[in-house]
């Protein structure tokens, strides 16, 4: 989020790149079948113990503002999002699918991954079509933890300037 | 989204009358009927009377555009205009269209300019809003051109009446609008003083969601406690309101347009609520319990007695102060059945960074993914979805029947009747007469 959004060349060599890429293609396909299963219990899962966690608009991002649709800081306030989703909120009833573009890796310091990857998020309402709901770019940092990579660090940038209605679940 | 509703979700033309047709059922005060929300007729005559008519139409935040130059696209009803700061440092509201040939010619949200050129035939237009050039006007070699009599100064944008309030830009269409603290009344003026007291605001972000309702039900929605802690399980079950706290539904004495819904919370963290109550209230959960609890610290920054307050003024906008978050949120009229809400979430300048993520952090209960704004967004979407289509037409408003205005008490609808008489009075609705 460097620059306000500007284009900044990777610094991992092509096929060091592409490693990472499969590693993070593992943790998304995960990441979006445990999302895409309405199953956001296991949300907190995907992410370390301090990571933080913004949804905001391009035009935000442009302006660095700070705000968030949804704005978590650290994993207790992650899960406690993920519990009153589960458990306290009112909405009607739908499907969500992530569909994800190619993972750009942008840097890898020791165990931290710094990469974007575009989305397109889709909803579905009882007896609607589905429509793009969210389009944008997860800009990420993850963590090397055991064999596994966790998020310490996911900023959910949408181009999209209009939302419909409202967004209940996590992206 | 927006195409499978047209096609999908037509509305039955029963709901949609012509204006003649739109009577008040006879108990006037305990109903509202559904063409209120759904009559195209009514609605153009909303913009009319109401968001052109006698009233301040919230349009932004000083704080938005400090420097002269500075502008941003706006919204006055459904109208776009733009809201600049001229070089004299005094701020112009003008309708976003070019006198020449209606194009919007302002298309950057927000930015810095000296004048602003229509892309089309590039007529220019000063930071007021007058029309500055033209093209050609004499024509080449004296010949086509404009005729002689054109003048720049009967061709400009239309220009609005601006108010300022302690960094709330205001505007009207009308020439009767009363002054902008005699609009609002006092006691609106005090809690409004609150968040506003002049000291220098920060902007923190935007947000922008397109809601499935009529504009009125969100100033309904603040008029009515009923719902809060029954659809709002999260406010219930962190006790930030429970039966039984103090708390007031304030309508302004002179009109009942605006109004606020204030609360006090309670020092525990968590709810005690008795049984009895408990009992009536489906989605009380004894069991939640929030791992993060900075989420609802609460610093004591105002002198009110409210921790909690939501005030409408009519027509467009909301200032929202809950706990330590906050943000004004403009109507945007879009037709019967649509609305987009425009939110401002905003902290003050002298902030520590530590405030600042305080605020961002309550911020979550707040907006399209809120964990209130959430359950209203689509509470009204429901609303509108029942009474497009459905075959009987009548919304009933009797909690706490015979009262009208402020209330005391969470379980009352008295200031939704009185918002609609003044509605009413506005409009021009006739009542049925009583058939017995």
């Amino acid at each position: 989020m460097k620059e306000q959004l500007a284009y900044a060349r990777s610094v991992v060599l092509p096929l060091r790149a592409a490693e990472l890429r499969a590693e993070i293609d593992s943790f998304h396909v995960e990441y979006c079948a445990a999302l895409d299963a309405n199953d956001v219990e296991r949300w907190p899962e995907f992410f370390s113990k301090e990571a933080t966690y913004r949804i905001t608009s391009r035009q935000n991002a442009l302006m660095n503002m700070p705000v968030g649709l949804v704005y978590c800081e650290g994993l207790d306030m992650i899960t406690d999002r993920a519990l009153a989703v589960a458990h306290s909120q009112m909405f009607a009833p739908r499907h969500m699918l992530h569909v994800l573009g190619i993972t750009r890796v942008l840097r890898e310091t020791g165990d931290t991954i710094s990469s974007q990857t575009p989305f397109i998020l889709m909803q579905t309402l009882v007896e609607g079509p589905s429509t793009v709901h969210l389009a944008g770019i997860y800009h990420d940092r993850f963590v090397r933890e055991g064999a596994r990579l966790l998020i310490s660090s996911r900023e959910v940038v949408h181009d999209t300037e209009i939302l419909d209605t409202a967004l209940a679940y996590p992206v | 989204m927006y195409q499978s509703q047209a096609v999908i979700g037509i509305t039955n033309a029963r709901k949609n009358p012509p204006l003649e047709q739109c009577v008040w059922p006879a108990d006037a005060l305990n109903n509202i009927p559904d063409w209120v929300y759904t009559s195209q007729a009514i609605y153009d005559q909303e913009i009319e009377r109401i968001f052109r008519g006698d009233t301040w139409n919230f349009v932004a935040l000083e704080a938005e555009i400090p420097n002269p130059g500075d502008y941003k696209r706006g919204y006055v009803g459904a109208t776009a205009v733009v809201i600049v700061r001229a070089e004299d440092n005094t701020i112009s509201v003008f309708e976003n269209r070019c006198a020449h040939r209606g194009a919007e010619f302002c298309r950057s949200s927000h930015g810095n300019a000296k004048e602003f050129v229509c892309p089309y035939h590039q007529w220019s237009y000063d930071l007021k809003g007058n029309l500055q050039g033209v093209p050609f006007k004499r024509g080449i070699n004296k010949i086509g051109g404009m005729p002689p009599d054109f003048k720049n100064a009967e061709h400009g944008t239309r220009q609005l009446r601006v108010a300022t309030r302690n960094g709330v830009v205001f505007a009207t269409y009308s020439d009767n609008t009363p002054p902008l603290e005699e609009y609002m009344t006092k006691e609106i003026v005090e809690e409004f003083d609150v968040p506003f007291s002049g000291k220098k605001l920060r902007i923190l972000g935007y947000c922008r969601n397109e809601l499935p309702c009529n504009w009125k039900m969100y100033h309904e929605n603040l008029k009515d406690p009923y719902h809060a802690t029954l659809l709002h399980s999260f406010l219930v079950v962190f006790g930030l309101l429970v039966p039984g706290i103090k708390s007031i539904v304030f309508a302004d004495k002179e009109h009942g347009r605006h109004g606020y819904m204030a609360s006090s919370k309670p020092d525990q963290v968590y709810a005690t609520v008795a049984a009895d109550d408990k009992a009536e209230m489906r989605s009380f959960s004894d069991n939640l319990r929030l791992r993060d609890e900075r989420f609802l610290d609460y610093e004591r920054e105002f002198d009110s007695p409210w921790s909690a307050n939501m005030m409408t003024m009519w027509p467009n906008l909301i200032v929202q102060r809950q706990m330590n978050t906050m943000g004004v949120r403009q109507i945007i009229p879009n037709g019967p059945n649509s609305m987009v809400m425009q939110w401002t979430m905003f902290g003050y300048e002298d902030d520590t960074p530590e405030m600042t993520r305080h605020r961002l952090r309550q911020g979550n209960l707040m907006g399209p993914s809120g964990f209130l704004g959430l359950e209203d967004n689509e509470a009204l979407k429901f609303v509108q979805e029942g009474i497009r289509n459905s075959s009987t037409d009548n919304n009933v408003v009797k909690l706490d029947a015979g009262h009208q205005g402020t209330a005391r008490n969470l379980i009352s609808e008295s200031c939704i009747r009185s918002l609609y008489e003044y509605y009413r009075a506005v409009m021009g609705i006739r009542i049925a007469e009583n058939a017995a």
